[in-house]
C-alpha cells in the first residue's frame, strides 16, 4: 500500500479513454462500478470538450455482485453498440472490474458484433495512465493497421504518421498545428496523425505513410516500435521542445525521408531574444525541472542550453523514463528525483531554493507557496492549460512560448526588486505595492526556508544598521544566500558584527 | 412586500406527488460515488482525517472532486492497494497499519481517522471494521478510529455522508436517563448556516440543540430516547435509522430549502418543542420575509421556465419543490439517485401533483427524455454540462448544490440565483 495524497497519474483506463476520446467512430466500453464515470468530467471540464467521452460504463452496485455481472457487460456492449454504432469497439475493465474477473474481452467477443472488438489488458494495480494510453494505442494499431498494399504507388513527397496526440494531453493540439505545419513546409506530407482525430480506418491506413514521428513517445513509442517491426517503418524519436531539438528533429526527419534538410526558422525569436543583452540577467539562474520524462528532458536541455540557466535539480514521475532523466541529471552533475510522491518534490525544491521552476500543475502551488516563480511544463493538465490561444511548446513557434512563459515570471522578479530598492523613495513606499499585488503571503515554513532568519544559522554574529540596509539593496531572490554566505564568512572569522566592510569583503570571498 | 403568514399560501395540492408512479432505471449512471462527500466532510470536521483504502482511480476521482482544495494541508489520503497487495503477498493489515502509524505520525492534530472502503476493498472483502476496531486499540485514547464504506458499488455521491455520519452515531455520548427534549440537526451545514440556525432556535427557546456532525470530535452530541431529530440533508437514510436505533425520533418536515422550506422545518421543531405560536412568527418573520424578498427578484426571469433535474445528490426533490413553488418554474422530470419515500414524505405533499419523478439512472434515455422534452434549463453534472450546452440547452452544474451554502433564509436568494445565472449569463452574451 502507498498512502496517497496526490497523484500525477490516473488509473490506467484514463489512459484509454483519452484515446478513445481522441479519436472518432471508437466506443470504449468499460465494465466498473458506479462512480468511475467521474473520468467523463476531465475531458468536459478540464478540456471543456463539447461532447461526452465515447465511454459506455457498466456502474454496476453490489446488488449485481451477486448476480451476473458479465451479463451486465454483454447488454452494455450490445446497447452501445446499437446506440453509438462505431466502426471499432475498446472493451476493459477498471480497478474494481478486474478483481471480479469477467473476462470483457471474451464476453465481448461471444457477442459477434460487425465491427472489429480490441481487448485491453490494463492492470490497474501496477500501471498508471500514461502507460494506459500507450497500451490502449498499441492494441489499436495492432489490431488494426494494415501494411501498405502491393500496388500503392509513392506519392511525389515522402509521408508520415504522427503518433501521439491525445485528448487531455498536455498542449498537444497546438504542438500538432506546429508540427503539421513544419512537416509540410519541409516537404513531408502528413498520412494520418493518430489518435486525436483518427477513425478506426484511418490506423488500419498506418502502413502507407513512408515513416511516423513519434511526437509524445510516453504514448505513442509501443506503437512506433510495432509499426516499425511489422511494416519497416522507420520512426523519428526526437522530439522538437527548444530551437536546438527542433532542427534535431528536421534533420533527422530529412535523412529518414531521404530529402535535403531546409531550414524553416522564421518567426523563430528565441535564439535573438535569448542573446539580446536583456536577457544577460538570466546566465545561471538556477532551475529546478520536474514533469513527464520527456518534457522534463527537453526543458533541461532549452533551460541550459537556449537560456543559459543552470540547471540544479530534475526529476519526474514517469518511472518509465528514469533511464533518460537520469542520464540528464548526470551530464549535469546531479542526481534525478525519480517519485510519484509530491511530498518529496516539495522537499527537494525547499532544499534547493531554485530562482525557477519548470513543473507540473502541482510544482506551481509549491512555488506560490515557497514564493518561487514558476512555469508549467507538462501534464497533468489544468483548465489553464487548454488556453484559448495558440499555445505550442513544440517546433520554432513552441520555442518562442517557452520564452515568454519560462521568463516572463523572472521578469516580475526583476520589477520586484526594483521596486524594492526604491521603496525608500516617496513614490515607491510599501503601500503602492507592485502591480503583482501584496508579496507572496507563503506559508510559515516556507518563509523560513525563504527569508532566512539569522536564526536559521547558529551564529553569534549581528548585523549592523549600515550593513542590514546594504543587504536589503540586494536583489530579495539573492538576498538569502548573501545572507548566510556573509554569516559563514563572518562566523569562520569570528566576527561578531557584520558591517559594510564585511559584507563586501565576504562578496569577494565568495566571488558571485 | 406582502404581508408575512407563517406558512405562504399558495395552495396546497391535495394529494401532492406522494402517490404518483416513479420511473426507476436501472442503466448507467452518471452519479459520483460515495469517497466523493469527503471533499466537503473534511472540511467541515476539522479534527479528522480520512484514509481511502483504496485503489489509484480512488485518488484520482477525489483529487478531481476537490479541485484546488488538494492544494492545502487536506486531511485526506488514499492508501493505494498495490498488486503485492492483492496478490496475498504481504499482509493487507500489515500494510494498513504501517499506513496509519506513519499518518499518525505525521498528523498530531487528528483526533479521528475513518478509515473508508472503496469499491476494491470492498470486493476483496478487506474487513475495515476490524482493522479500525485494532487501530482504535492501539492509539487510544488520543485517536479514535471508525470505518464506513463510500465504495461506488453501495453508496452513491451524498450516501457517503450518511455513512460516515452513520458510523459516529454509536459513539455519541448518552444522554441522560432523565434528560429534557432536546433537538438535534443533522446532516452538514456550512458553518455559517449553522450558526444561523443555532441562532433561530435560541431565539425560539430550544435551548438544547446538538449538529451532526460536530466540528470536534469531542463536541459530538449526545442521543438520547428525549431527542428530536431534524435532518437538514436529504440523504441520511442510515443515520437517521441509527439515530433512531438510539432512540431519538424523527421530526418530519420538508428541507430548509426556501423561504417556505425553512419556515416548515422550523415549524417541525417549534410543534415538538411547544413553541407558542406567537413567538414562532416573531422569530421567523424577518428572516421569512427577506428570503421571499430575495427570492421573488429572480421569479420574473424563472417563472414559466421549465426545468429537468438530472440524479446527482438527493437534493433534487427539495429543490424541485422550491423551484415549482417560489419561482413558479414548470417541472419537467425529477431524477434522485434514491428516493426515501419517509424522510420525502413532506416534500412529496408539496410538489406540483403529477410531477414526473425518477429514481436511479440510464443516462442515454434520460438524455433522450431531456433533448424530447427541450427545457430551458437543466440541472445535471460536470460530465453533462458542457455536451448540453453545445447542443443549445442551458445547464446548472448540481454540485453547487451541495457545496456552496444553499439551506435557511439568508440563502434562499442565493439558492434562486443560481438558477437565475445561467439564464441571465446566455442573455447578455453576444457570441
Amino acid at each position: 500500500m502507498q498512502l496517497t495524497l496526490w497523484t500525477y497519474e490516473g488509473p490506467p483506463h484514463v489512459g484509454a479513454m483519452r484515446i478513445a476520446t481522441a479519436m472518432e467512430g471508437l466506443h470504449y466500453v468499460l465494465h466498473a462500478p458506479q462512480g468511475d464515470t467521474y473520468a467523463d468530467l476531465l475531458f468536459t471540464m478540464i478540456e471543456r470538450r463539447d461532447r461526452r467521452p465515447p465511454v459506455t460504463y457498466t456502474t454496476f452496485q453490489a446488488r449485481d455482485l451477486g448476480g451476473d455481472t458479465a451479463g451486465l457487460f454483454q447488454d452494455a456492449c450490445r446497447a452501445a453498440y446499437e446506440r453509438f454504432k462505431p466502426e471499432a469497439m475498446i472493451v476493459g475493465a477498471s480497478c474494481t472490474a478486474e478483481l471480479i474477473q469477467d473476462d470483457p474481452g471474451g464476453l465481448a467477443t461471444t457477442l459477434g458484433l460487425p465491427i472489429p472488438v480490441i481487448a485491453l489488458e490494463l492492470p490497474a494495480y501496477q500501471k498508471k495512465e500514461n502507460w494506459g494510453a500507450s497500451e490502449t494505442l498499441y492494441r489499436l494499431v495492432r489490431g488494426l493497421a494494415r501494411p501498405r498494399a502491393a500496388d500503392h504507388v509513392r506519392g511525389p513527397r515522402p509521408s508520415c504518421n504522427i503518433l501521439g496526440p491525445t485528448a487531455l494531453g498536455f498542449r498537444h493540439r497546438d504542438d500538432l498545428l506546429e508540427i503539421r505545419r513544419l512537416l509540410e513546409t519541409i516537404g513531408v506530407t502528413v498520412n494520418i496523425v493518430a489518435p486525436l482525430g483518427a477513425r478506426p480506418a484511418d490506423i488500419a491506413r498506418l502502413g502507407e505513410a513512408d515513416f511516423n514521428v513519434v511526437l509524445y513517445p510516453e504514448i505513442a513509442d509501443a506503437a512506433a516500435r510495432y509499426l516499425e517491426k511489422a511494416f519497416g517503418q522507420p520512426a523519428v524519436r526526437t522530439v522538437p521542445i527548444g530551437v536546438g531539438a527542433t532542427r534535431d528533429f528536421i534533420a533527422e526527419v530529412a535523412r529518414v525521408a531521404g530529402i535535403a534538410p531546409l531550414t524553416a526558422e522564421a518567426g523563430s525569436r528565441l535564439p535573438w531574444y535569448s542573446r539580446s543583452v536583456d536577457s544577460t540577467y538570466l546566465t545561471g539562474k538556477r532551475v529546478f525541472v520536474f514533469g513527464d520524462g520527456p518534457h522534463a528532458v527537453a526543458a533541461a536541455r532549452v533551460a541550459t542550453t537556449e537560456l543559459a540557466f543552470e540547471l540544479v535539480g530534475i526529476g519526474t514521475y514517469s518511472r518509465e523514463f528514469a533511464r533518460e532523466v537520469r542520464a540528464v541529471a548526470a551530464a549535469h552533475g546531479i542526481e534525478a528525483l525519480i517519485t510519484d510522491d509530491y511530498l518529496d518534490v516539495e522537499e527537494q525544491i525547499a532544499a534547493l531554493r531554485p530562482e525557477l521552476i519548470l513543473g507540473t500543475q502541482m510544482e506551481r502551488h509549491i512555488a506560490k507557496r515557497l514564493g518561487i516563480p514558476c512555469a508549467v511544463i507538462s501534464a497533468p493538465v489544468h483548465v489553464q492549460d487548454f488556453p484559448a490561444r495558440h499555445s505550442p511548446q513544440m517546433g520554432f513557434e513552441g520555442a518562442n512560448v517557452l520564452f515568454d512563459t519560462w521568463v516572463h515570471p523572472l521578469m516580475m522578479g526583476l520589477e520586484e526588486h526594483l521596486l524594492h530598492m526604491f521603496r525608500d523613495d516617496f513614490e515607491f513606499n510599501d503601500r503602492s505595492g507592485s502591480h503583482l499585488g501584496k508579496a507572496p503571503a507563503p506559508a510559515a515554513s516556507a518563509v523560513a526556508a525563504l527569508e532566512p532568519a539569522p536564526s536559521v544559522v547558529p551564529t553569534t554574529t549581528r548585523w549592523d544598521e549600515g550593513a542590514e540596509r546594504e543587504l536589503r539593496k540586494i536583489p530579495f531572490f539573492v538576498r538569502g544566500k548573501a545572507r548566510r554566505n556573509t554569516e559563514r564568512f563572518a562566523l569562520e572569522r569570528g566576527i561578531a558584527t557584520i558591517t559594510l566592510d564585511t559584507l563586501y569583503d565576504a562578496k569577494a570571498h565568495f566571488g558571485r | 412586500m406582502t404581508v408575512h403568514t407563517l406558512i405562504p399560501p399558495r395552495p396546497t395540492p391535495a394529494s401532492g406527488c406522494g402517490d404518483d408512479a416513479v420511473l426507476r432505471e436501472r442503466g448507467q449512471r452518471e452519479v459520483f460515488c460515495g469517497l466523493t462527500s469527503i471533499v466537503w466532510l473534511h472540511r467541515k470536521m476539522q479534527d479528522a482525517f480520512f484514509l481511502v483504502v483504496g485503489s489509484r482511480t480512488c485518488a484520482h476521482l477525489i483529487q478531481s472532486a476537490a479541485g484546488v482544495m488538494i492544494f492545502a494541508e487536506p486531511r485526506f489520503a488514499t492508501a493505494i492497494m498495490e498488486e503485492r497487495d492483492l496478490a496475498g503477498l504481504t499482509d493487507a493489515n500489515d500494510e494498513l497499519d504501517r499506513v496509519v502509524g506513519r499518518l499518525i505520525a505525521r498528523r498530531p492534530d487528528i483526533r479521528l481517522l475513518f478509515l473508508v472502503g472503496s469499491c476494491p476493498s470492498e470486493v476483496i472483502k478487506l474487513d475495515l471494521h476490524r482493522a479500525a476496531q485494532r487501530l482504535d486499540r492501539s492509539f487510544a485514547p488520543r485517536v479514535r478510529v471508525l470505518n464506513y464504506s463510500g465504495s461506488g458499488i453501495e453508496t452513491t455521491f451524498t450516501e457517503g455522508e450518511d455513512a460516515a455520519l452513520a458510523a459516529l452515531v454509536p459513539h455519541m455520548p448518552a444522554a441522560p436517563r432523565d434528560a429534557r427534549p432536546s433537538l438535534l440537526v443533522a446532516g452538514t451545514l456550512a458553518d455559517v448556516v449553522e450558526d444561523q440556525f443555532r441562532r433561530l432556535f435560541a431565539d425560539l427557546g430550544i435551548a438544547d440543540v446538538g449538529f451532526l456532525p460536530a466540528q470536534r470530535l469531542a463536541d459530538l452530541p449526545s442521543v438520547g430516547p428525549a431527542t428530536r431529530v431534524l435532518l437538514a440533508q436529504p440523504f441520511l437514510r442510515d443515520t437517521a435509522k441509527a439515530l433512531e436505533e438510539r432512540g431519538a425520533s424523527l421530526l418530519s418536515a420538508p428541507l430548509p430549502v426556501g423561504a417556505e422550506g425553512t419556515t416548515r422545518w422550523l415549524q417541525a421543531a417549534a410543534t415538538a418543542f411547544h413553541v407558542p405560536r406567537e413567538r414562532f412568527q416573531n422569530v421567523t418573520a424577518a428572516g421569512n420575509a427577506r428570503a421571499e424578498f430575495a427570492v421573488r427578484r429572480h421569479r420574473a426571469a424563472l417563472a414559466g421556465r421549465r426545468v429537468f433535474l438530472f440524479p446527482d445528490s438527493q437534493i433534487e426533490i427539495p429543490v424541485a419543490r422550491f423551484l415549482a413553488r417560489e419561482l413558479g418554474m414548470e417541472i419537467v422530470e425529477v431524477g434522485t439517485p434514491y428516493l426515501h419515500r419517509t424522510h420525502m414524505a413532506a416534500e412529496l405533499d408539496l410538489l406540483p401533483a403529477g410531477t414526473a419523478i425518477s429514481e436511479g439512472q440510464d443516462v442515454e434515455r434520460q438524455l433522450d427524455r431531456c433533448r424530447r422534452a427541450a427545457p430551458d434549463l437543466v440541472v445535471c453534472g460536470l460530465g453533462l454540462a458542457n455536451p448540453l450546452e453545445a447542443e443549445g440547452i442551458a445547464t446548472k452544474w448540481s454540485i453547487e448544490l451541495i457545496f456552496t451554502p444553499i439551506q435557511g433564509y439568508e440563502q434562499a436568494g442565493d439558492l434562486a440565483e443560481l438558477f437565475a445565472r445561467p439564464l441571465a449569463r446566455r442573455q447578455k452574451l453576444a457570441v
